[in-house]
């Protein structure tokens, strides 16, 4: 129906466009192996005032926002778990995509997990992490799981107890706020540090949360928690036993054997615990169970 | 070479349909099954009313639009061969060039696609613009131009390159009386220089005056080909003849009923054989005679009676918007 | 080839030249570049950087504000004025033309540019700078510019070729917005690890352009080499696509009725 010279274009395109395409495809695929090797180190923003992007986005600006926030989780995903990455751009970024969007709650949150997170998981910047959720509190104080955030990165990471308690409290004189809130203000300021509290406020980040990484992460420090106070325990069997035995138990069997323990005991991941020498119980080295760092006791426990 | 035995434009059942409508189109056949030829050397008119599928044919012939069916050739190669274009001149209906040329730029930029030197391009640029009379205006923006003077920029550049074939299409739209006379003696003039011109018209008159043959088109149907007298000759000529009427005297009784007043004059049109019966009658009472003129049947005329008026005047509707 | 290419080039080159809206955007773009000494007085140390920043921004936003606005209309307009008719009753093919037209709004943007760097340069000795090797990353990166032209220009030339002039803006920018963000695109879909939203995200970054290869604007103004793959690799994907959008074109015009 169609004439000779038309049909002959058809043809010409049919062939020629997925062909071309196909190489297209393929260079771009090493384009992007170059480009990794040659990023250099020292990134930039061109602009850095969120205000000034504001302006500038002609009303845009929660779009934009979301980009930022986008390119926030891409960079912090890019190095999460490289050693010696540096998180240089991840508070600039975070600061524009809050400022462009100060309702942006998911970014309040998730950022300062992205900026407390010890190196290599993260930037190892709790302070930083406390100034962009005091931030969002400002900007939506409605939002009481702010205040809850607040708290923990004063107890957690900078093991700050009565700023950590003021944080719970402030949350929760929102009449929106449930009633844990209230009890681990209390409880931080009755006795700070203990891994009673801890894991409190574990099993609260855990229950709470949505999001299906940082429920593993509160289940992995909660399993962390318990074995912990099981080492305690442990220990003191240990040295109840030494006082009967004049010697420590070589494995948690003797505990048994002695009369000092009806079970032996395993630790979350199902591996039982080991003693060494000192008579401290420990656990199994194959054990996938990670120990948090030890909270130093808050000021009010040392006197 | 076989030039002189191969018709200039052969034209094998061309047919060509339109969508019309956006969302649901359907097909509007503007062009059905025609076939005719040129022969080489000739003047050949095309007629038709507006909307009769003139354009249509030529820019099927130019390529610029795909025949649903059919083919055509110009001087033996297809319409599909872009070699094709080197002998053919071609002049689009209403014509209209980039205006931030001047003209002699614009003949400049279309000598370029023809193998001329760079003299020899300038030569013939300076030639074309004296021959149809833009000399003085070579210089001038197009934006500034007329639309007759676009018409004969336009004229030039089809005939630039000396093509053996020219199609023009309506080359007398839009120009004064002395416009027309100056494109009827170029036409006249590529005949003698044994060129073939195919040009449309939907004015009886000028095809009479130039073409050794015409095709009539009406309704994108093939209505007949052949010597433009013979078109002309199908009503019998009539007369007419513009009159004062002496006053008091009544009209003979033949003529006051044909007779039409227009103030104080009267127009009356008699077959020619009664013309002098006539002119007796209207001086037994004393008429002054004004004028005696033959009477063309207009194109339209000839259409009406042709097809019954109904698809013509669909199109003359159309055209008329 | 070249006997029809050439004129056609170089008529559409005239035209843009003779617009004064060309002009306008040129003087416009200047004025950003010298505006860009004032940003670097008020701000310490990084004078250089900022006129180099602003400099090939303006450069390249006002370069693809022409590309856009001059590519969308190419087609279009000859068609619509019909000045194509005489045009294509001469020997010539219709890629031809396409090839023409594309080749003169290039040869007018290459033109342009030459100038504002020109004026980028002025710029940079007026703040006392003197030409160092790692400079040639300003060329290389002005290269990229031009290159991310020829991609928008073939883009605004392959719309305008089926649709009007306002529809092949939206769907140019559209698809260059697109090509921006095609590194985005793609990691969002790497990050919800949802098999269908990956395919999805995949063949968006393989198949739109992807114009985050010719950024090279802030290597370029801290003075970091661009190295030498990146350039004849971008040259041929700015090469092996514009191949791909002038050949669809083609197809498409070369089909197309002209009413």
């Amino acid at each position: 129906m169609s004439n000779p010279s038309q049909t002959r274009a058809l043809w010409v395109a049919v062939a020629g466009v997925p062909l071309l395409f196909a190489a297209i495809a393929a260079l771009q695929v090493k384009i992007d192996a170059g480009t990794r090797a040659y990023t250099p180190e020292s990134e930039e923003l061109l602009l850095r005032s969120g205000t000034a992007l504001k302006k500038m986005s002609l009303g845009y600006d929660s779009l934009l926002a979301d980009i930022y926030w986008t390119r926030a989780v891409q960079y912090y995903g890019n190095r999460a778990g490289i050693d010696g990455a540096k998180f240089d751009l991840l508070w600039p970024l975070l600061d524009i995509a809050t400022t462009l969007d100060p309702k942006l709650i998911i970014a309040y949150r998730f950022g300062a997990i992205f900026l407390s997170e010890p190196p290599p998981a993260g930037a190892g910047r709790p302070d930083l992490a406390i100034e962009l959720v005091k931030r969002g509190i400002a900007e939506n104080p409605e939002q009481w799981h702010l205040n809850a955030d607040l708290g923990f990165l004063y107890y957690w990471r900078m093991k700050d107890y009565p700023n950590a308690a003021a944080a719970y409290l402030d949350g929760s004189k929102n009449p929106k706020a449930p009633v844990w809130l209230k009890l681990m203000a209390a409880r931080i300021t009755e006795k700070g540090g203990s891994l009673e509290t801890s894991r409190m406020i574990w099993s609260q980040i855990y229950e709470t949360s949505q999001d299906k990484i940082v429920r593993e992460k509160a289940m992995e420090t909660l399993r962390g928690l318990r074995a912990q106070e099981d080492e305690a325990q442990l220990d003191q069997l240990a040295q109840e036993y030494q006082n009967r035995f004049g010697h420590f138990p070589a494995s948690a069997s003797d505990l048994r054997t002695g009369g000092l323990l009806r079970e032996i005991p395993e630790d979350p991941a199902g591996n039982p615990y080991v003693f060494g020498k000192d008579g401290k119980s420990r656990l199994d080295p194959r054990s996938p169970i990670v120990i948090p760092p030890p909270l130093s006791p808050p000021p009010e426990a040392t006197n | 070479m076989n030039a002189m035995s191969t018709p200039a434009i052969e034209i094998l059942g061309l047919t060509k349909d339109f969508p019309v409508g956006f969302w649901r189109p359907r097909m509007r056949r503007s062009l059905d099954s025609l076939s005719f030829q040129v022969d080489e050397g000739e003047v050949f008119g095309f007629l038709g009313p507006n909307g009769a599928g003139k354009t249509t044919t030529m820019k099927l012939l130019m390529g610029l639009i795909f025949p649903t069916s059919g083919t055509a050739r110009v001087r033996g190669r297809s319409i599909d061969d872009v070699e094709m274009h080197r002998e053919i001149g071609y002049l689009p209906e209403q014509p209209y060039f980039y205006d931030y040329l001047t003209a002699r730029e614009l003949l400049d930029y279309y000598a370029r696609f023809s193998n001329y030197s760079a003299a020899e391009r300038r030569e013939r640029v300076e030639k074309f613009l004296e021959r149809v009379g833009l000399a003085a205006a070579g210089d001038v923006q197009l934006r500034k131009f007329s639309k007759g003077m676009l018409q004969r920029a336009g004229i030039a550049q089809a005939i630039l390159h000396d093509p053996p074939v020219v199609i023009l299409d309506e080359p007398m739209s839009g120009l004064d009386p002395v416009g027309r006379r100056e494109v009827r003696d170029i036409i006249l003039e590529l005949k003698k220089q044994g060129r073939t011109v195919f040009f449309s018209t939907h004015i009886l008159s000028d095809a009479e005056m130039l073409c050794d043959r015409v095709a009539v088109l009406a309704g994108g149907k093939l209505q007949g080909v052949g010597a433009p007298g013979a078109i002309v000759a199908i009503k019998a000529p009539a007369m007419e003849i513009l009159f004062e009427a002496r006053e008091g005297r009544a009209l003979p009784a033949g003529l006051a009923e044909r007779a039409t007043r227009i103030g104080g004059r009267c127009r009356v049109e008699v077959p020619e054989e009664g013309l002098y019966a006539a002119l007796e009658q209207l001086r037994g009472c004393e008429a002054r005679i004004l004028s005696v003129s033959p009477v063309h049947p207009t194109l339209e005329d000839y259409f009406f009676r042709l097809v019954g008026g109904t698809a013509v005047s669909r199109g003359l509707e159309e055209i008329s918007r | 080839m070249s006997a029809t290419v050439g004129p056609v080039a170089i008529n559409t080159f005239r035209e843009a030249v003779r617009d004064r809206v060309l002009y306008n955007l040129v003087l416009f773009a200047l004025l950003m570049i010298g505006a860009a000494i004032l940003v670097g007085e008020i701000s310490i140390g990084i004078e250089r950087l900022v006129i180099i920043n602003l400099g090939l921004t303006a450069i390249s936003v006002f370069g693809l504000v022409m590309a856009i606005f001059i590519g969308v209309g190419l087609v279009y307009k000859e068609i619509e004025k019909r000045t194509l008719y005489s045009l294509l009753a001469k020997p010539i093919r219709r890629w031809e033309f396409l090839v023409g037209k594309y080749a003169g709004l290039l040869l007018t943007l290459a033109v342009n540019t030459a100038f504002m760097t020109l004026g980028l340069a002025a710029a940079l000795f007026y703040v006392g700078w003197r030409f160092e090797r790692s400079d040639t990353s300003i060329l290389v990166a002005i290269y990229f510019i031009l290159l991310e032209f020829a991609l928008v220009t073939a883009l605004a030339l392959f719309f305008s070729c089926f649709t009007t002039p306002m529809l092949s803006t939206l769907y140019t920018l559209g698809i260059y917005i697109t090509g921006v963000f095609a590194d985005d695109i793609r990691a969002v879909g790497d990050f919800t690890r949802n098999p269908a939203v990956l395919g999805v995200t995949r063949a968006i970054y393989y198949v739109v352009p992807n114009f985050h290869n010719f950024n090279a604007i802030s290597m370029a103004a801290h003075g970091n080499a661009i190295p030498f793959t990146l350039f004849w690799q971008n040259t041929l994907y700015a090469a092996l696509y514009v191949a791909v959008l002038l050949l669809a074109a083609s197809a498409v015009f070369s089909r197309r009725n002209l009413k």
